[in-house]
């Protein structure tokens, strides 16, 4: 595995428990700048809550506990300086379905920009347009966007999401399988995006669907029942992955 | 700053959560207070005292006893353990048969010397009068009333918390009275919600159940007291007519209105539990050949059943609590009822209906509240049982 | 198939009740009937006082309940973590509604109106109501709040907002229809509710309105349940007595359906479904 620095996101030894069950088993993981790196492996092995634990999300589990270390440009995000919704400005996140608000497409994007004190109408005006451009919805939606976002495919309500977390300009964006409750072209335009967005952020998505790791990851990490088994370049890991178990799964003996 | 904010509101919050456990202690408190001191007092209304000639042998008089005598029902003290002389009542309306007004004195100063010589000459007198009369001398015997107590409080049979000299505070009437018209509530509504609920769940279209669901909900919405009045003006001389009794106001006219008026909750409830039926259960019943009406009886039923008799049970706490209707309809007559065709009153009926004339912080007032708590308890059982039927369903 | 009981029953429950108070109700309602004072030992003129009172209850009562139901709801159901904490407090609040309403009467007598000495008024009277409504002001924000879908929670935190804006932005707005629904069946109930008020608030007779919050005012169900029981011409208030009724009835149709349009507008303008 190559080592290149700096690293963007890093994980270290991190284990986590739900009661009783050890969900997550000393993961350490680096994630470089400007990448775009996919978790795959079985339902249950660990990999969603994985991602959630970069903005947080898993505090809002009952019984939970967290040991190690995960960093964002070198900071512990878990320290007892990090403010929390600070935090989960710099990390959006798109979930595995499509959950805009039941507002207007304007107030879905401006939602963040809102809570987090921005008031300046024009201001806001701008972020919106230029995240929806981002997300590469502008040109269907700019002429509705006084409408309910709930009128939306599920593919447009899925890139809305994707404009509403860039909104708020963080530097990572997490993705909760994005496109498995999406038709095959929808989910193409969301890959095209995925690429294109590499470019100002770090993305770190799971998925269940191999093919799509190969075509938008530039890394990917193999999780099987908690552990992490195999973390490479994209490239080596689906042509000549070093461990059998990685072996068996991209070529779908189980899963 | 912002923190802060949001620390005061998020207290705000905690706060108000925890009004209604404060209000049930509250509840608990208030009932108990002037519920639990009904039970130093004594029977005997006002500051009255009881006595006796000094050489008669009973030593105490229950409240049940002071009844039955001033009622004539014990005429000889041998009937409670004395000699055979028969008993003469005196009590303070008496003083102008056995007094001149003019031997009294203008302020009865006189008062206490001639009961002591009335009692004196008088072996088989009873005598009631207040503290203030004690002679100073006095030759008398005064007899010993045992306060209202627990035990009698439970099984006295009688409620009379009027009764003149000595009240009657027995509430087994109202406690049979109140599970009697509220069973046999349950046993009428219970069939018929039955009935409803699996026709709304299993059988009815989904136009008629969104048709039916309103009416319910409506149902459920009217106040007790149109209930009660509908029971008045339909029910009760329906009752009559059809019983040919002297008046209708019965502890059936209470028990068909009380069915009425627990049907929604039970059909609300049961439906629910019906419909919580996993499909693929019906649908392998189905499969196997079973008609509807036997996967409804075998397969829906059974695995709702907890469901069903949380329904049952919750129907019985409301129709135990609900006070107006059966207040105007079951006539209120406190004794043990033997048919569903006489009078009955239930503990609810009979607080609202005396609560008013019952002078504050007197034994009355004190024991409509012991009565209170009674109900509070019977009601208590009630909800945590239900509550662990419904806890135990959802850990299923 | 079909059940013949069950469809029997359906129709006579449904329409006997109704259709009885409705027919013998409605040639009383007229426009004296609900303004004018009641006159000749209530036999004649209208319930004024008692619609003025019923409401002068309901606005009290909602004044005091709805706040605290609403707070308490979000508290329990945002704030709290499954466990003994808010298994406590919902067992509680579950007491609290199955205690029958003469106990809260009986309650409200010792505290308000004695203890605290307010003596009989629209405040104890009012009190005593919001206490009695209060759970299934919590119990419905509960359920509404519950059904929020977890994704819109985790959506607005993931975008930095903090847990307060989440439930005031997206929690509340998208649980509204449902909160309302619930507000609006509790002023049903309050509306009906005798028991609590018969030693707190109700006057036999009082023919003029409140002036201030400690003074007595009538009721419309006590007005019925005296003009139906203990007036002294039952016979000749008996028209009167139909009329309250059918007030009574309609109040809580109009609450059912104000309730569910209500419903419609706000989940149609939410665009949820």
């Amino acid at each position: 595995m190559t080592e290149i620095y700096p690293h963007k996101i890093e994980s270290k030894d991190v284990n986590l428990y739900y009661g009783n069950f050890h969900a997550l088993k000393g993961i350490s993981l680096s994630v470089e700048k400007n990448t775009v790196c996919a978790l795959i492996g079985p339902s249950g092995c660990g990999k969603s809550t994985f991602l959630r634990l970069f903005n947080r999300m898993n505090d809002l589990i009952d019984d939970i506990k967290i040991e190690g270390e995960c960093l964002i440009d070198g900071k512990n995000i878990y320290s007892k300086e990090v403010k929390i919704d600070e935090l989960r400005k710099r990390v959006g996140m798109v979930f595995q379905k499509p959950n805009p608000f039941p507002k207007s497409i304007f107030e879905n994007v401006a939602y963040g920009l809102r809570v987090n004190g921005i008031s300046h109408k024009t201001l806001i005006e701008e972020r919106v347009e230029r995240s929806l451009k981002q997300a590469a919805l502008w040109d269907e939606v700019k002429d509705k966007l006084k409408k309910s976002a709930m009128q939306l495919s599920g593919g447009q309500q899925q890139r809305l999401c994707i404009a509403r977390a860039l909104a708020i300009e963080p530097s990572v964006v997490l993705m909760d399988e994005p496109a498995s409750a999406l038709d095959p072209i929808s989910t193409s335009k969301i890959e095209e995006l995925i690429y294109e967005l590499k470019s100002q952020y770090t993305i770190i998505i799971v998925t269940h669907n191999m093919q799509q790791a190969g075509r938008v990851s530039d890394s990917t990490a193999f999780f099987y029942m908690g552990e992490l088994i195999e973390y490479d370049l994209t490239k080596k890991l689906f042509t000549n992955p070093s461990d059998t178990r990685t072996q068996d799964y991209i070529t779908g003996r189980f899963g | 700053m912002k923190k802060l904010i949001n620390n005061l509101i998020q207290g705000l919050f905690l706060i108000s959560s925890t009004v209604t456990t404060l209000t049930v202690l509250l509840i608990v408190f208030f009932l108990l207070r002037e519920g639990i001191s009904l039970f130093n007092e004594s029977p005997l209304e006002g500051e009255n005292i009881l006595a006796v000639h000094s050489k008669n042998k009973v030593k105490t008089v229950s409240a049940e006893q002071i009844k039955n005598i001033f009622d004539r029902k014990i005429t000889h003290w041998s009937e409670i353990g004395g000699s055979n002389d028969s008993i003469i009542l005196f009590t303070s309306q008496d003083f102008d048969t056995y007094f001149d007004a003019d031997e009294l004195g203008s302020k009865f100063e006189h008062l206490p010397r001639k009961i002591d010589s009335l009692i004196n000459s008088t072996p088989g007198i009873i005598a009631v009068f207040s503290k203030k009369y004690i002679p100073p001398h006095f030759r008398g015997k005064l007899v010993e009333v045992p306060d209202v107590s627990l035990s009698s409080f439970m099984s006295g049979r009688e409620w009379f918390p009027t009764a003149h000299p000595a009240v009657q505070l027995g509430v087994l009437p109202l406690v049979l009275g109140t599970l009697w018209v509220s069973l046999i509530a349950i046993l009428i509504a219970l069939p018929i919600g039955l009935a409803t609920s699996i026709y709304m769940a299993e059988v009815a279209s989904i136009r008629m159940r969104n048709l039916l669901k309103p009416v319910i909900e409506l149902l459920a919405g009217i106040p007790s007291v149109v209930y009660g009045f509908f029971g008045l003006i339909i029910i009760v001389p329906m009752i009559q007519d059809i019983f040919n009794l002297p008046v209708g106001e019965t502890a059936l006219a209470g028990s068909i209105v009380l069915a009425i008026m627990a049907l929604p909750t039970i059909i609300t409830v049961s439906e629910d539990a019906l419909r919580n039926t996993p499909r693929a259960m019906k649908e392998a019943s189905l499969a196997l050949g079973a008609n509807r009406w036997q996967t409804i009886r075998r397969v829906v039923i059974p695995y709702s059943i907890s469901g069903i008799s949380a329904a049952a049970i919750l129907g019985i706490g409301r129709a135990i609590g609900e006070t107006m209707a059966v207040l105007m309809v079951t006539g209120n007559a406190a004794i043990i009822p033997h048919t569903i065709l006489q009078p009955v009153r239930t503990i609810p009926a009979t607080i609202a209906a005396e609560l008013g004339e019952a002078p504050n912080g007197g034994i009355h007032y004190k024991a409509l509240f012991a009565l209170g708590c009674i109900l509070f308890v019977l009601t208590l059982i009630i909800n945590l049982w239900v509550e662990y039927i419904s806890r135990s369903r959802k850990n299923r | 198939m079909d059940i013949p009981i069950a469809k029997l029953y359906r129709d006579w429950n449904s329409f006997s009740i109704l259709g009885f108070i409705m027919y013998k109700g409605i040639g009383v309602i007229s426009w004296e009937f609900i303004s004018e004072m009641p006159k000749d030992g209530m036999t004649k003129g209208g319930i004024y006082p008692a619609i003025i009172g019923t409401f002068c209850l309901i606005g009290g009562s909602i004044l005091f309940a709805f706040p605290i139901g609403v707070m308490s709801a979000i508290y329990i159901n945002e704030y709290t973590k499954h466990g003994y904490f808010r298994s406590f407090i919902q067992l509680m609040t579950s007491n609290l509604a199955g205690i029958p309403s003469i106990v809260f009467g009986l309650f409200g007598m010792s505290l308000f109106v004695n203890q605290l000495g307010f003596g009989d008024s629209i405040l104890a009277g009012s009190l005593t109501l919001g206490l009695l409504v209060l759970p299934i002001v919590i119990r419905t924000t509960e359920e509404a709040l519950k059904a929020v879908d977890d994704n819109f929670r985790q959506a607005s935190l993931a975008l930095g907002a903090t847990k307060l804006q989440t439930i005031q932005r997206v929690t509340l707005p998208i649980a509204l229809p449902n909160i309302l629904t619930g507000l609006i069946l509790s002023i049903g109930r309050v509306s009906g509710e005798t028991a609590p008020i018969l030693f707190t608030v109700a006057a036999y007779f009082l023919p003029k309105l409140p002036s201030s919050i400690f003074d007595q005012v009538m009721a419309l169900p006590y007005h019925l349940y005296v003009i139906s029981t203990s007036g002294t011409n039952i016979n000749d208030s008996r028209a009167m007595a139909y009329g309250t009724a059918l007030v009574l009835i309609l109040i809580v149709l109009i609450l059912n359906l104000t309730a569910s349009a209500v419903r419609r507008y706000l989940s149609k303008k939410n665009n949820i479904n």
